[in-house]
């Protein structure tokens, strides 16, 4: 009976829908419209909220693998309990607030950042009827609510009254900056070629298969798979993680804007970091992976949001392991990689992507043209680039006195 | 010693521009991954003391019993961290091991002075302390870390005697020396 039905209609792919009317279907037709975005508010907190307890939970383990050791494993079945036992203790913890410092800052910094990294999971399509806020600009609203959180970490910076905090927050201030602007350079290409700022149209963009398996995903072309590295390369930068921790480098200034935060205010800025690691990887999968498409036209019966998770979960795992590979960058490198690298690239990314859109049309020999110019564009740059960024930097001379 | 000059090579295009190494980087900690765990979960499992381990100091008895130390005090006098305390005692006249005529009343080793450095080990004319496997002390309050005799006692056990001096010194008195 299923498979009779097209995919969008089938039972499973409703089924969240069905769960939202039920419980809208006990309220006053007049509550209906709060319940919904309420529903879809607590929906969010809740999923997220236990993605993040078990994604550093997942993260401890995965770290503690690579390096040869077992990881959290004494609170419950293979340490399960461990998010809710450091729940626990960060809650009851005495938190401590410095008397130099700004309280009403203090307190509003770590506040702000939560909602702000919240408040960009609203327009990301989770699956076929899954959008919390469908709006004509998602894409600029997600990056604007993203930029506010490079304020909320200067805040807390600057309320700590401490010299690491503050430190910390101009090294934060320079390094989100800069990586702004190689992030939202690598997402104008997709919303050149989609159309539009409509997440869900540039989802819809990218529905389809060529012979039924090679799915029009944006990664599968080659400005959009340099978009994507680059996409993910800005968005480690912009949610502080490995290599580019440089804001709460522990080894040089004890834990960034962290420092004069304790208890729960602390696991409001973990938190944060994750919640903001999670908005930009539904991100990338929404403009690069090709959101909740299914990969194959035979997989269509797995529901949208399983697809959408498993791609999440998958980046987020890369995160896990890119932060376990590399080591921290230095500051000066840090903003060489974005400014003379980043930047020039994916301006050229966007003239690959004009290109890509104009020769839309080529068919036969051409199409093989095509893709030879596009693949030049894009590797032929990266390697120019790369070699010229490091000219003199190695083999490394040494002088001895 | 030879000076062995290192050829420091030009990076190559892989190098370079980055994403191969970072590749590279990136399989090497996904191999990790898959290997085993190479600690140990501490308080079940407990490493191999390999022979020869300098551990907590201890007193032993030899095979018969007897307790070895005849407090002559030259561990107490060569320890660097003045951690070893001994009040000596007679041993009754009408003892089997009267021959031995002195052991300790009281054999204190303050294990927060020890620095195990196993010269008390090595002064010992008697063989009578070892620094054997116990590697973890561990304590509440400042008394508890002192081991008194009983303790150390218990802590060394007994150990295999080459010579049995006493007994060979009480059967030349009784019988006359053999050479």
């Amino acid at each position: 009976m299923i498979a009779t039905l097209p995919p969008a209609e089938s039972w499973l792919e409703r089924f969240p829908l069905l769960v939202r009317d039920w419980i809208t279907g006990h309220l006053p037709e007049s509550l209906g419209w709060l319940a919904v975005s309420l529903l879809a508010i607590v929906v969010i907190l809740a999923a997220f909220g236990l993605l993040f307890a078990y994604l550093t939970l997942a993260e401890r383990k995965i770290l503690g693998r690579i390096q040869n050791r077992p990881g959290p494993n004494r609170t419950g079945w293979f340490g399960l309990l461990q998010p809710f036992a450091d729940g626990i203790k960060a809650v009851t913890k005495e938190d401590v607030v410095p008397r130099e410092a700004d309280a009403v800052l203090h307190f509003l910094a770590p506040v702000l950042l939560v909602a702000m990294s919240l408040l960009g999971l609203a327009v990301i399509p989770f699956g076929r009827h899954l959008l919390a806020a469908n709006l004509e600009a998602g894409v600029l609203y997600f990056f604007a609510a993203g930029a506010a959180t490079e304020l909320a970490v200067f805040m807390a910076g600057w309320a700590s009254h401490n010299k690491y905090s503050l430190l910390a927050a101009m090294r934060a201030l320079a390094q989100l900056i800069s990586y702004e602007l190689p992030l939202l350079l690598s997402v104008v290409p997709v919303v050149m070629l989609a159309g539009s700022l409509s997440t869900t149209h540039i989802v819809d963009a990218q529905g389809g298969w060529t012979f039924g398996w090679i799915p029009h995903w944006h990664v599968l072309t080659p400005w959009g798979f340099a978009g994507f590295v680059m996409f993910m390369i800005a968005a480690l930068a912009e949610s502080n993680r490995s290599p580019f921790d440089l804001p709460e480098a522990e080894s040089e200034l004890i834990a960034g804007h962290l420092t004069e935060y304790s208890g729960f205010k602390y696991a409001l800025f973990f938190m944060a970091e994750y919640f903001g690691m999670c908005g930009l990887s539904a991100m990338a999968v929404t403009l690069f992976l090709g959101g909740w498409q299914a990969p194959c036209a035979f997989l269509e019966f797995i529901p949208s949001y399983v697809w959408f998770t498993a791609k999440l979960l998958t980046l987020l795992l890369g995160f896990i392991w890119i932060r376990a590979t590399l080591p921290r960058l230095r500051m000066d490198q840090l903003t060489r990689l974005a400014w003379k690298f980043l930047v020039p690239l994916t301006l050229l990314n966007l003239a690959n992507a004009a290109f890509w859109s104009l020769s839309a049309g080529w068919s036969g020999p051409m199409h093989w043209v095509r893709w030879a110019i596009a693949l030049t564009v894009v590797v032929g740059p990266f390697l120019l680039l790369g070699r010229a960024l490091t000219a003199g930097v190695a083999p490394r001379t040494y002088r001895y006195a | 010693m030879a000076i062995i000059p290192l050829e420091r090579k030009p990076l190559s295009l892989a190098e370079r521009t980055y994403l191969p190494a970072i590749l590279s980087g990136l399989k090497t900690t996904f191999k990790r991954l898959l290997k085993p765990a190479e600690t140990l979960e501490y308080p079940e499992q407990r490493p191999a003391i390999p022979p020869g381990y300098r551990g907590v100091p201890t007193l032993v008895r030899d095979p018969n019993g007897r307790e070895k130390c005849v407090s002559c005090q030259l561990c107490e006098f060569v320890c660097p961290p003045k951690a070893i305390r001994i009040t000596p005692g007679e041993i009754p006249a009408d003892a089997p091991t009267a021959q031995v005529e002195k052991a300790p009343k009281a054999f204190d080793i303050d294990m927060l002075r020890c620095i195990y450095c196993g010269l008390c080990q090595e002064v010992c004319p008697e063989e009578a302390i070892f620094l054997q496997n116990q590697y973890s002390m561990s304590g509440y309050t400042r008394a508890e870390m002192v081991n008194h005799k009983d303790r150390l006692y218990e802590l060394g056990g007994t150990l295999p005697d080459q010579h049995f001096k006493w007994d060979k010194k009480k059967a030349a008195a009784e019988h006359g020396n053999a050479h």
